[in-house]
């Protein structure tokens, strides 16, 4: 059995401990909102915030975020941060099919977090692990330095 | 008009593909026909006689008014990211009076009487026809149950039609009278269909044409959207395959002896040429299948390798293959011509890697079928489902959903059919993902494709003559079973054979080249995109032979076509060209009529070294005819061009001992944002009918690409992608 | 009558009990050892029945297949004495008289006792016999002469037995053994002259070995493992990891997995105990000192890139491991070894399987990424996280796709 702290609540799973963190918020907790996209964080659609840093759940274990502070999709707006990216996201338009969007404001959100002002350089160095098929990056740069803007 | 029964409809998808063989080459021509059933049927069935009904027999093919107000547009075109459904809801509510807030949009369940698609002549999403396909029948379905609406009023009212009207959601009296949509469709609904329907014209556009929010996108930002891959269904359990390594392979026998004990794990079910693990999660599964010990007979693709396709595809384009288009007289062309030039441009096979993998939820029982499944083709999906279960096709409901990226990849329904012979061998409903690996590895692939250009050139470097060979797989023989007896695949040749530039004795063979080591499907783009890649490219080989300019030079070769001029010196002006770059740098620009639309785009690129380059600009002038929605356009340029740009740097799929090399993202690589340039848009205000655009993009981009690279190094390349020549971008 | 039949029955029965218990525990023993001596490693070929043989060394002078070693009587080694088994492993000397070449590492195998060998045989005899014939050995003159073995031998074989140091501790001791003997560590670890025999004064301070550097493991705290706590270095020989410390990559990789993870707790104790204590040797590469994480100069922005697109999601800006410990970049000797030896087989073959835990696998980016990228790529690691300005070059990354990859 694993305590996970997931969006300030406390939920108890029990998994294999090296289940990733990815499964379990998808199949056993119905969390959703975070995708599946390769298993190996190269496209980045998995990604939460763990103790406030980007990381893809698909390669964590279960086991090591135990009892650590775990953020996703469906709480981002909690934080104002969260809010004003999302916010960003509907007011340039940037999503399309909108599958890697999640991951996409994930780690837009961490970036923004730690750097209220990121130039092109930081925006990149951030936001390069997270795969867009339907290649709308032109519109999250934009998205991204509205956010700072205001 | 009572709605057709479906049962009355049994239409299967061979003999409706097969009849319409010529229709659905209609399709693939479209951009240059007219639509071939001027009304649909369709248009017909959007009967407001059943405005009201809520029920699913009875609901109106396109528009459903509630007593709410809420009006439901049925859409027959899925969201798969190219913001359609949003496009058609826009097109309703124009005509219909009502604001975009006032609508719900509602994927349409298979049905080919009333959704078939008039210009592909079936029911799908794809080829970039939404736009082109909906226009008229949408916008004459919300004019029709508008008229409906005004006239219920006018009855309540006792006044004349004439002097009520519609507007937003309500209908307004002479007298001040006043009433919504929800009070008036009772009586609306039993009155009879309007005989004339006029529709707007565009100067009384008070939606169409301004730029709209998606209708969509809310909820995927907040992870609420659900995907095929989200879904739950209770008593649901996940399912995942391996797939035998090699096409046409099977499976010979399996050890599930250890995948059995893997926790969480229910069933192990044996396919012909998979294994399916049934599992609470889809971890488990993927423990379990690597659990298997599988004894595959491979086939005898299993002594396939690249080279040898890239070997006989070469060969392939100096045969003769059958004539796709003939004018004038190509031998007496090069027996005047001054010179001739020839070159062969190779296209890699691709894979669609949308970035959600494979996955289709399906439960099949004695009595019925259902499936929840994002599809571009959901007559196909309930066709194969009816197949495999025996059911018969009116027992199979198809509950169309979101797609997470498609790019032709959901026009096949092999994995609706694996997953629904998974579903009949258990008694729950199970949801089918696969790995990334297997995506990956069982893709339907963009087929490799060789162009042998020759041109008859005169004392200028004009072309006198033009030969075009195209050598490939046929994707339309593989999807609708063969091809006419022309023997012509008029995908394959499309633009090839209706090129933008006036080029007399023009004659373009098609050469059949099967490798038949991998199945091969649509990708985004289709035809156009490798008919324009080739084409492109070797027009600015020749301008740059002749020492023209490449822009004057495909002027002079587009008399004819006012359109393709415009976007053509819309760039030119945009983008500065002419003006004198310093060395190491260049332009390139590529242009061609796609999809219904017009489109030229530029490159302008700096080479840092002999083989890495940086993107500095790029730049697309686009006359897509009237546009619904500006937003909609300007983003699917935008990321078709980068999806295009990805594609052109580094993908290819590669084949060894029959198997595809590329499993993940890390083999098969993709543009990410540091990559990828922006893209300006500059749009042609036009009144034209509306043409496609969600492939637009990708279709020009490759040989804007190669050409700057000429333009910048003076190095010439004509295979893609750019990173098999040791190309990268910085 | 009756009853003597049943009493001889009765101890004829716990006769070959007994005996069968004593066969197996014989077998237990000499599988242990056999996994300490890491055999299956060197006479398996990937995806081919275990022991079976096949697998090429590539030597300087020529390549070189491991026998089969399975008890099939015609391919194997099923029809071998027990004096002939004791003998190759001891003398490296084979069956019909010929000399092994010393990839073979028979002059670490000399420290086992007769006893010790003759256990790993009983093991191997227990297998299933596999047909599979040896490939011949692609040698050129005059490397291709076995007879000069012989005086090969003579400079360099000292086929001594473990002596016991009664100065030392059991522990120690038995690390010495393990060290030098079964887990033959200098084989690779150690430097070779130009005899391809291991230098006994610069033992255990490194060696390149088909493009992989096996790192100095001497007691040196700069450039071997004498800065390591004992416990990390033990959990390492273990897991195959330890995080700020070492990565087990390539060939080592495949040492923990088939031969360092199946000893006992006790046994990498002593390994490890033993390692801390062997004379230092101060050269190879040195562990890098704590780096600012900044690199030096502006004008690898394709590195930067790179690593930002690939890299940075499981290894972070940080190298800090907070995705994943497997994934700790600083303080490894791996992102300061100028000629990036690990660093590249690393990016071009990835690290670990499919049963690997998901948390400690890479996969490979050499097809993805063409030299000059996984140059640029290597100098910003390298920079970064080592502190080291070191140029890689496209030409070392050209030569590194060459060279063993596992």
């Amino acid at each position: 059995m694993q305590t996970l702290m997931i969006n300030g609540q406390s939920r108890q799973v029990d998994v294999p401990e090296d289940m990733p963190l990815l499964w379990v918020l998808r199949d056993v907790l119905d969390m959703t909102g975070t995708k599946y996209g390769c298993g190996i964080a190269q496209c980045g659609v998995c990604t939460v915030h763990l103790d406030g840093q980007p990381i893809r759940s698909c390669v964590i274990p279960v086991a090591a975020v135990a009892g650590r502070q775990i953020t996703t999709i469906e709480a981002i707006d909690e934080t104002a941060v969260g809010q004003a990216v999302q916010r960003a996201w509907l007011e340039h338009e940037v999503v399309q099919c909108g599958y890697c969007q999640s991951g996409q404001i994930m780690a837009a959100t961490a970036l923004l977090q730690n750097n209220p002002m990121p130039d092109d350089q930081a925006i990149d160095t951030a936001m390069a692990g997270n795969l867009c098929r339907c290649a709308t990056y032109t519109r999250i740069r934009t998205a991204i330095k509205s956010v700072a803007r205001s | 008009m009572p709605m057709q029964k479906e049962s009355t409809l049994d239409i299967s998808r061979r003999r409706l593909l097969q009849g319409g063989s010529t229709a659905l080459t209609g399709l693939i021509l479209s951009s240059w026909l007219p639509p071939l059933v001027s009304k649909s049927v369709a248009a017909e069935a959007a009967t407001a006689g059943r405005l009201g009904d809520q029920s699913i027999d009875g609901f109106g093919a396109f528009v459903r008014v509630g007593h709410d107000s809420r009006v439901t547009v049925i859409s027959p075109k899925i969201e798969m990211g190219q913001g359609m459904q949003t496009g058609i809801a826009m097109m309703v509510a124009e005509e219909l009076e009502v604001g975009l807030e006032h609508v719900t949009i509602q994927e349409a369940p298979p049905n080919t009487a009333l959704y078939a698609d008039t210009l592909m002549q079936f029911q799908a999403t794809g080829g970039s026809t939404s736009t082109r396909y909906t226009w008229e029948p949408l916008r004459r379905a919300g004019a029709t149950a508008r008229i409906l609406l005004v006239q219920a009023a006018a009855l309540r009212w006792r006044v004349a039609p004439s002097l009520c009207r519609a507007e937003n959601g309500r209908v307004l009296g002479p007298n001040g009278q006043n009433a919504s949509y929800g009070e008036l469709v009772g009586v609306a609904a039993t009155l009879p269909l309007p005989t004339e329907v006029p529709l707007k014209t565009p100067e009384q556009f008070k939606l169409l044409g301004t730029p709209a929010r998606r209708l969509d996108t809310p909820s995927k930002v907040n992870g609420k959207a659900r995907f095929t891959i989200d879904l739950q269904i209770p008593g649901m359990l996940v399912a995942s395959t391996v797939t035998c390594p090699v096409y046409g392979g099977r499976l010979r026998s399996v050890d599930d002896q250890q995948a059995r004990k893997i926790l969480g794990v229910r069933d192990i079910v044996r396919l012909e040429n998979a294994v399916a693990v049934t599992a609470s999660n889809f971890w488990a599964c993927q423990q379990a299948l690597k659990a298997l010990r599988i004894e595959w007979d491979l086939g005898a693709n299993v002594s396939i390798d690249s080279a040898q396709l890239d070997e006989a595809l070469i060969e392939a384009s100096s045969r003769s293959g059958v004539i796709a288009k003939r004018e004038g007289d190509i031998e007496q062309a090069r027996q005047q011509s001054a010179s001739q030039f020839e070159a062969v441009y190779e296209q890699a096979m691709l894979s669609h890697s949308p970035l959600e993998p494979i996955s289709c939820v399906a439960h099949v029982r004695p009595d019925g079928c259902d499936l929840w499944v994002g599809t571009q083709v959901p007559v196909f999906a309930q066709q194969t489902a009816a197949r495999i279960t025996g059911l018969p096709e009116n027992k199979i409901q198809v509950h169309n959903q979101l797609i997470g990226g498609a790019f032709g990849r959901r026009l096949d329904f092999d994995f609706i059919t694996q997953a629904v012979a998974i579903a009949r061998q258990v008694d729950y409903p199970i949801k089918l993902i696969w790995s990334r690996e297997e995506d990956m590895t069982h893709d339907l692939y963009r087929p490799l494709y060789a162009d042998r250009l020759n041109a008859a050139l005169d004392q200028q470097g004009r072309p006198i003559g033009w030969e075009h060979r195209i050598a490939g797989a046929s994707v339309l023989a593989r999807y609708i079973g063969s091809l006419p007896s022309s023997g012509v695949d008029a995908d394959a040749v499309e633009v090839a054979v209706e090129p933008i530039y006036h080029l007399p004795n023009l004659q373009v063979r098609y050469i059949r080249e099967e490798p038949g080591v991998v199945p091969v499907s649509w990708w985004r783009g289709v035809g156009p995109l490798r008919s324009t890649y080739a084409l492109e490219c070797f027009i600015d080989e020749l301008a740059h032979n002749a020492k023209a300019d490449p822009v004057t030079y495909r002027l002079s070769l587009m008399e004819r076509q006012p359109r393709a001029q415009a976007v053509l010196r819309l760039l030119a002006e945009k983008t500065g060209w002419g003006q004198p770059l310093p060395a190491g740098q260049g332009r390139g620009i590529a242009v061609s009529a796609v999809f219904g639309s017009y489109v030229a785009t530029m490159v302008e690129l700096e080479m840092q070294g002999e083989t890495a380059f940086r993107i500095k600009r790029l730049v697309s002038a686009v006359d897509c005819g009237l546009v619904i929605n500006p937003t909609s356009v300007t983003a699917q340029i935008e990321g078709g061009t980068l999806f295009g740009l990805s594609a052109s740097l580094f993908n290819e799929i590669l084949i060894k001992n029959g198997q595809v090399q590329q499993t993940n993202f890390h083999s098969y690589r993709q543009l990410r944002i540091s990559e990828a340039p922006p893209v300006e848009v500059h749009l042609i205000s036009s009144l034209e009918t509306p043409g496609g655009i969600g492939e637009a993009g990708t279709a020009l981009i490759g040989p804007a690409l190669v050409n700057a690279l000429f333009a910048a190094s003076g190095k010439r390349i004509r295979r893609l992608p750019l990173s098999r020549m040791g190309y990268y971008p910085v | 009558m009756k009853l003597t039949n049943i009493l001889l029955a009765f101890f004829t029965g716990t006769l070959v009990a007994h005996s069968a218990q004593a066969q197996e525990d014989l077998i237990r023993q000499g599988e242990y050892l056999a996994r300490a001596a890491d055999c299956v490693a060197c006479h398996t070929v990937p995806g081919g029945k275990a022991f079976a043989g096949g697998v090429e060394f590539k030597l300087p002078f020529g390549s070189l297949f491991s026998p089969n070693i399975t008890p099939d009587k015609e391919t194997g080694i099923g029809n071998w004495t027990d004096d002939e088994f004791v003998s190759a492993l001891q003398k490296g000397v084979g069956r019909d008289g010929k000399h092994y070449y010393p990839a073979f590492p028979y002059t670490s195998y000399s420290k086992m006792s007769r006893d010790e060998i003759l256990t790993i045989k009983a093991y191997l005899g227990s297998l299933e016999p596999v047909q599979q014939a040896a490939r011949e050995n692609d040698i050129g003159f005059p490397f291709n002469q076995r007879w000069g073995m012989f005086f090969w031998n003579l400079l360099f074989h000292d086929d001594e037995q473990f002596q016991v140091d009664n100065q030392r501790s059991t522990e120690w001791n038995r690390g010495k053994y393990l060290v030098e003997g079964p887990g033959h560590c200098g084989e690779c670890h150690s430097p070779r002259n130009l005899f391809q025999a291991v230098s006994s004064d610069r033992s255990l301070a490194g060696n390149l070995i088909q493009g992989w550097n096996a790192y100095n493991i001497s007691s040196d705290p700069v450039h071997g493992i004498g800065a390591w706590p004992t416990e990390v270095l033990a959990d390492y020989l273990k897991e195959g990891m330890a995080p700020g410390w070492g990565v087990a990559g390539g060939p080592m990789a495949e040492v923990v997995e088939h031969s360092l993870r199946h000893m006992t707790d006790a046994d990498r104790q002593a390994i490890a105990v033993y390692l801390k204590n062997t004379p230092a040797r101060s050269e190879g590469v040195a562990r890098p000192a704590p780096t600012t994480m900044t690199e030096k100069g502006d004008d690898n922005a394709l590195g930067r890139k790179l690593f930002a697109d690939a890299c940075a999601s499981c290894h972070r800006w940080d190298g800090s491991g907070n995705q994943s410990l497997a994934a700790t970049l600083i303080g490894l000797k791996t992102v300061n070894d100028p000629a990036a030896s690990n660093l590249l087989g690393m990016l071009l073959s990835g690290h670990g399987s499919r049963d690997t835990p998901v948390d400690r696998r890479m996969p490979s980016f050499g097809t993805l990424y063409n030299d000059q990228e996984l140059a640029a790529l290597s100098r910003l690691i390298l920079s970064r996280f080592g502190n080291n300005e070191a140029h890689v070059s496209e030409q070392a990354v050209a030569k590194r796709r060459t060279e063993s990859l596992h």
